[in-house]
């Protein structure tokens, strides 16, 4: 449940944010996340930033995730 | 798309189906609770991928499938009422209560109108002044934030012509109930990831520390279910139970301070009514007395009527994944998604509904 | 311009006449419309086809089109559709009685432009007006006549067991761009309706080869239903490639972000061929040399198994049944 799509930070107007989201563009808000910068990437549910992704463990995850596929070929 | 194509890399999923056949040995039962989830796993085929061992079911964790009749019913009413403009999501637009939905309501002459945010609804209210604006709250600690969010906006700007009817719910309540209703035998459970995104991985401790089941909590994407289904396997395997996160990129194990804040400023828990369970105490959330000129129920008088439950619906025993939707007899014949009956089939993501469309792959 | 339309311009006096004459006749002009008679006269021999539709949406004015264009488009493609070449239509319109004469003229121009873009001629037409709060703004109707050349016989029914699918393009580029104007949902993208006439693209088609089975535009309902249409009719099972269908990425932006699927949005400017496998190189190269067919991909085939079922393989090489939309699809937060 809980649709919540990653979206990029374009720019920030108080505590209101234009995001891209493939080619789309909506003003959400940041009133759950007031931390988030431009260039950041927010998971966005119901037109609100509901955190910030972290671009760190994102990649960790991936080497992860590679390093066990790797491991059972 | 950055932060989604990367999790739905076919080389990968390939990986961790393999590395999941080689660890399972042992037969075990998962539950994903989000209908989220539930949707994910059939869109991607999760159950064609993984071993036999493996069964997943699906919990009760669509809040629109667990809006209970008369709290529809009560929307319903508020809609009808002169002067009103009801927003909601789309999800309950043509979910049937006791004595029509919100879409026969809409035929019928009520103003009905789909909003994709509260912050929609809010700018209803300011382009409608002699209007009153009431939106409908369905959802779990994902959504309810946003609700709150949108009580201080309104605050803030003096908005007096906008109204909550609080139907937000919580789920460690209602998982706690269905553990201990001893219905559902569980080795896993697959926690969900957008829940988790605001109140963190700490709330689902008491699970595997009393029940001694293993969490994960999981994204959505391909990868990070199999992830999830990976870990709980390992932890299956080797006879612990923790607390894990298939989702490091967007859930930290403390949450979303300001959003947990935010929504204890303006809710408080309370008794809620979910459907085919019943009542479950402190599962729900209702606004603080200092909010209450925003509570629809506090300002408008309603009369639904008796709440009816429709003849022969088993949403309750799918929702507690007591039974399957192939285990219902309306399921398909009579109720299907252009007439459905109950909202498990109306909910874009109750089971019946995930099950009727996705099918279960050829 | 403040003008606004009257209940009187639909009574057939004075004032009608004026309207016609003025916006309509003097816009679309052509003999047969200019005789005015209570009927359309001419001259069309052979097999023939015969199509209407009514067009209600809104808004009326979208990025990328407006009621009058797709008023057009429609109807000619649903002739394109069964292989007719479009030639005569009908008009028709419901006006709201106060609805700016200046929307009404940019309408009646974008029906002219996209006529003699298709090639054909709007022979007749009528008006009505009705009172305030009796329809929403503007309601239009067309029909059209069309002809079906010597030895086409294209139809839903013929796809045959080995036909490849073909696609001419992006999919859910018209709803999403729709959407995007709706109350409620604001987003604002630079995508434009994909409403086109597609007749063109179908002749450049059925002259590479006249094996073409079966044409349907996935209009409302999306791919999805159209290709379950399709595997009904013909008794078939239809194979499709996730990987295969191009979506643009704000339609997928969008689609996340609402919850919706590509697969089911509405597409005004696409079609899907049936084409035998001999034939469909040809076909494939003669629509990507067309304006409305630059993207087309082949991406599936039909099979004899799971009759009337549309499988398609996810990009993971699971598999999972598309069905029809069933009700609207609705943006939703689950």
């Amino acid at each position: 449940m809980c649709l919540a799509i990653p979206a990029l930070v374009k720019s920030i107007e108080g505590k209101e944010a234009w995001v891209e989201i493939g080619g789309i563009r909506r003003k959400v808000s940041l009133w759950l996340t007031p931390e988030a910068k431009v260039g950041d990437y927010v998971l966005l549910h119901t037109g609100y930033a509901i955190s910030v992704l972290s671009e760190e463990d994102a990649q960790e995850t991936l080497e992860l995730l590679a390093e066990l596929a790797k491991a059972s070929q | 798309m950055k932060f989604v194509d990367e999790y739905r890399n076919s080389a990968l999923v390939a990986g961790l189906t393999r590395r999941i056949h080689r660890i399972s040995t042992k037969n075990a039962r998962f539950m994903e609770f989000c209908g989220g989830h539930t949707v994910a796993i059939l869109k991607y085929g999760i159950r064609q991928l993984v071993p036999q061992n493996i069964t997943m079911l699906s919990g009760p964790g669509c809040p629109v499938c667990v809006t209970d009749n008369a709290d529809l019913d009560k929307a319903i009413a508020l809609a009808k009422l002169p002067g009103v403009i009801l927003t909601t999501f789309g999800d309950m637009l043509k979910v049937p209560g006791s004595y029509g939905s919100l879409q026969t309501a809409r035929a019928d002459g009520a103003d009905v109108r789909i909003v994709y945010s509260t912050m929609d609804a809010l700018q209803i209210a300011r382009d409608n002044p002699t209007k009153s604006v009431i939106f409908l709250g369905v959802g779990f600690e994902t959504t309810a934030p946003t609700i709150a969010a949108s009580v201080l906006q309104a605050e803030e700007e003096r908005i007096k012509n906008y109204y909550i009817l609080s139907l937000a719910k919580l789920c460690p309540p209602v998982i706690k109930a269905l553990l201990d209703s001893g219905e559902v035998m569980l080795d896993g459970l697959i926690c969900p990831g957008h829940v988790s995104a605001v109140i963190g991985a700490k709330p689902w401790e008491f699970i595997a520390r009393d029940y001694g089941i293993p969490c994960v909590v999981s994204g959505f994407e391909p990868l990070d279910i199999l992830q999830c289904i990976g870990m709980l396997v390992s932890q299956v395997e080797a006879g612990r139970s923790e607390v894990g996160i298939a989702y490091q990129r967007g859930v930290r194990p403390e949450g979303n301070k300001a959003a947990i804040t935010l929504m204890a400023e303006i809710f408080e828990p309370c008794p809620a009514r979910w459907r085919g369970i019943g009542v479950i105490p402190g599962s729900g959330l209702k606004l603080r007395p200092e909010f209450q000129c925003y509570d629809a129920e506090a300002h408008f008088e309603i009369n639904p009527g008796p709440s009816l439950e429709a003849h022969g619906c088993i949403c309750g025993d799918i929702l507690r994944g007591v039974k399957t939707p192939g285990e219902c007899q309306l399921f398909a014949k009579v109720c299907n998604p252009e007439k459905p009956v109950g909202p498990c089939m109306v909910s874009s993501e109750g089971a019946c509904a995930a099950y009727y469309l996705y099918g279960e792959g050829v | 311009m403040n003008e606004r339309v009257l209940l009187a311009h639909g009574s057939g006096g004075k004032l009608s006449h004026e309207l016609v004459a003025k916006h309509f006749v003097k816009e679309l002009f052509n003999p047969i419309l200019a005789k005015l008679d209570d009927s359309a006269v001419f001259e069309l021999s052979g097999k023939l086809a015969f199509t209407t539709d009514s067009f209600v949406i809104n808004p009326i004015f979208f990025p990328g089109g407006d009621i009058g264009r797709l008023a057009v488009c429609g109807t000619v493609n649903d002739l394109a559709m069964v292989g007719a070449i479009p030639r005569y239509f009908s008009l028709a319109f419901i006006l709201e009685e106060g609805f700016p004469i200046g929307d009404l003229t940019r309408i009646v121009s974008s029906v002219k432009a996209t006529a003699k873009e298709a090639g054909i001629q709007i022979v007749t037409g009528d008006t009505k007006v009705v009172q305030k709060g009796g329809c929403d703004k503007i309601y239009v109707n067309t029909a059209g006549v069309g002809s079906i050349p010597d030895g086409v016989a294209i139809s839903g029914a013929n796809a045959k067991p080995g036909d490849k699918v073909i696609l001419s393009g992006s999919i859910g580029d018209h709803g999403i761009a729709v959407l995007s104007q709706r109350e409620g949902l604001s987003f604002s993208t630079e995508l434009k309706s994909d409403c086109a006439p597609l007749g063109g693209l179908v002749s450049a088609m059925l002259e590479a080869s006249s094996e073409i089975h079966s044409l349907r535009d996935p209009t409302r309902g999306g791919l999805a239903t159209t290709l379950n249409e399709l595997a009904m009719q013909s008794e078939v099972g239809i194979k499709i490639e996730e990987s295969k269908i191009p979506v643009r990425a704000e339609v997928r932006g969008a689609c996340e972000m609402l919850g919706l699927d590509p697969l089911y949005i509405a597409n005004e400017g696409k079609l899907v061929a049936i084409v035998p496998p001999d034939a469909a190189e040809k076909v494939l190269v003669a629509m990507k040399t067309n304006k409305y067919g630059g993207d087309a991909v082949i991406i599936g085939e039909v099979t004899a198994e799971h009759p009337g079922r549309v499988v398609m393989k996810t990009n993971f090489g699971t598999s999972r049944i598309i069905d029809m939309l069933t009700g609207e699809a609705l943006p939703r937060i689950c």
